[in-house]
């Protein structure tokens, strides 16, 4: 759900466009201290991932089933910076190659669901993960809530955008209430599934969880004499 | 998942050799945006709003027919659009302002306008894209991105990101199709964990090809910059004939400011 052309005036699509631009353009220099000159492939590759992992269809409660956004995923699994870059590149995708998103509309969708979504996510994390136990459970309890909060965040940015810069007069209460409501639901969906798809990485490969780097303990080493057992194996 | 893999980025490309497909990527680019400007900046309650809307379809419509691109492909470009015109349709009850009977419903005057105003010009942005992603493939698209100096580093990762998601979203498939093998049918919440474990392992395989791949461009003397064929500048009658697309809506909207 990409924000097309006309919804804001020029001067709200020129602002967030500025900002878009130079959150990436940091976001570019940045990127290559989570990745160093591994940036492209991999920040590619996610992308691609992203991508492919929003098209896929979660069964989420009671028949409804949704599809992920992606934010907080991607930056939890390989940093903020590089998440970024990586919604930036999807996003321009969809609106490039789907018409999916206006092209005048494209800083305003940047903003949004790329900077916004990524930085408060990231932070709630952040700020989950360091007064939780740092275990498994907590590093999922903190993705969760900053997956949850994400949608609602980026959904009443979009809110307040349009009071500044709509083009329509309505009581922006009203539909501040209405979008908030809706993307609450939204939000559990999204924290479910964004758990859901951690918590599976976690267990594989815990090493490429960037927001569980503080887990990684050296394995201790055990002398185990052979036992009867083992030998039989 | 009701969407087609295998050729996922390439789907919304007609392959052509119409005037249209033949220019510059980075000149259809410029054009599209600038045709969105336009019409972004045509003021909705104006009286000659609606006949200048009228214009810009007909712009975009004798676009599309020059390139060859039928109704029906048009008309799938603008299924993005349902989630705003749910939106639109929301407007004319919530804005304030004097009301009008409509058919029964008391609706916002400027509601309506400013509704139809958003629909009109969202729907004439879409398909303006559609036709520029009709008739240009991802990869010429990119050239043009570079072209207009987008940041080398993004150019790279948005590289790497069309030529693997093809690649990316076939894995997804042949997840599917061994899920489905062993009869999985899905719903309900051991079906959203069976979902997660396949999004977990299509994140793990998806970033081990990165690494495969960073070292096997490492090990073909990858060095931070990617060698590829110079982007030929294009000539000005391409530009002029691109650009004329833009320029028509901006002759249409200077009319309805003078004349209306």
């Amino acid at each position: 759900m990409h924000v097309p052309d006309g919804f804001l005036d020029p001067a709200t699509s020129l602002t967030t466009g500025v900002l878009a631009a130079g959150t990436v353009a940091l976001a570019l220099k940045r990127a290559r201290t989570e990745l160093d000159d591994r940036t492209a492939p991999l920040a590619g590759l996610t992308a691609a991932f992203v991508f492919a992992g929003q098209m896929v269809n979660f069964p989420i409660a009671a028949g409804t089933s949704g599809h992920l956004i992606g934010a907080v995923l991607t930056a939890v699994l390989v940093g903020p910076w590089t998440a970024v870059l990586c919604m930036t590149a999807v996003l321009l995708v969809q609106a490039v190659l789907f018409a999916d998103g206006g092209l005048t509309a494209l800083g305003t969708n940047i903003t949004l669901m790329g900077l916004l979504a990524v930085v408060v996510g990231y932070g709630v994390f952040r700020g989950l993960a360091a007064v939780l136990p740092r275990t498994r459970a907590g590093v999922l309890t903190a993705t969760g809530g900053a997956a949850f909060l994400s949608v609602p965040a980026a959904a009443l940015a979009f809110v307040l955008l349009f009071a500044l810069g709509g083009t329509v007069d309505v009581p922006v209460g009203t539909v501040a209430s209405a979008m908030a409501g809706v993307h609450l639901l939204i939000g559990l969906g999204e924290a479910a599934i964004t758990v859901a798809v951690v918590g599976a990485v976690l267990a594989v490969r815990p090493d490429l969880v960037h927001g569980a780097r503080g887990l990684r303990t050296a394995a201790t080493l055990e002398d185990r004499r052979p036992t009867a057992a083992g030998a039989a194996r | 998942m009701g969407v087609t893999h295998g050729g996922t980025l390439t789907a919304r490309y007609l392959p052509g050799t119409s005037v249209v497909h033949r220019l510059p990527p980075q000149a259809k680019l410029l054009a599209v945006l600038g045709f969105a400007v336009v019409v972004v900046a045509t003021p909705v309650h104006a009286g000659w709003a609606p006949a200048a809307y009228t214009a810009y379809l007909l712009l975009v419509l004798g676009v599309a027919t020059a390139a060859g691109i039928g109704p029906g492909r048009l008309a799938r470009g603008l299924v993005v659009e349902i989630p705003f015109v749910a939106f639109a349709l929301l407007l004319p009850v919530v804005a304030r302002g004097p009301r009008v009977d409509v058919l029964g419903l008391s609706l916002s005057e400027s509601g309506l306008a400013a509704g139809g105003g958003l629909l009109a010009k969202a729907t004439l942005s879409i398909l303006a894209a559609t036709v520029l992603a009709a008739t240009t493939e991802p990869r010429s698209l990119l050239r043009g991105l570079e072209r207009l100096r987008l940041p080398h580093l993004l150019v790279q990762i948005l590289m790497f990101m069309i030529r693997y998601a093809d690649v990316v979203g076939s894995e997804l498939h042949r997840m599917r199709v061994a899920r489905e093998s062993r009869g999985f049918t899905g719903g309900g919440v051991r079906g959203l964990r069976v979902m997660a474990a396949t999004a977990g392992a299509l994140f793990v395989r998806s970033y081990e090809r990165g690494e495969r791949v960073h070292l096997a461009m490492l090990s073909r003397g990858y060095s931070g910059s990617m060698p590829g064929g110079r982007v030929v500048p294009a000539g000005a009658r391409p530009w002029a004939l691109a650009l004329s697309l833009p320029a028509a809506a901006v002759a249409v909207l200077l009319t309805g400011a003078l004349v209306g």
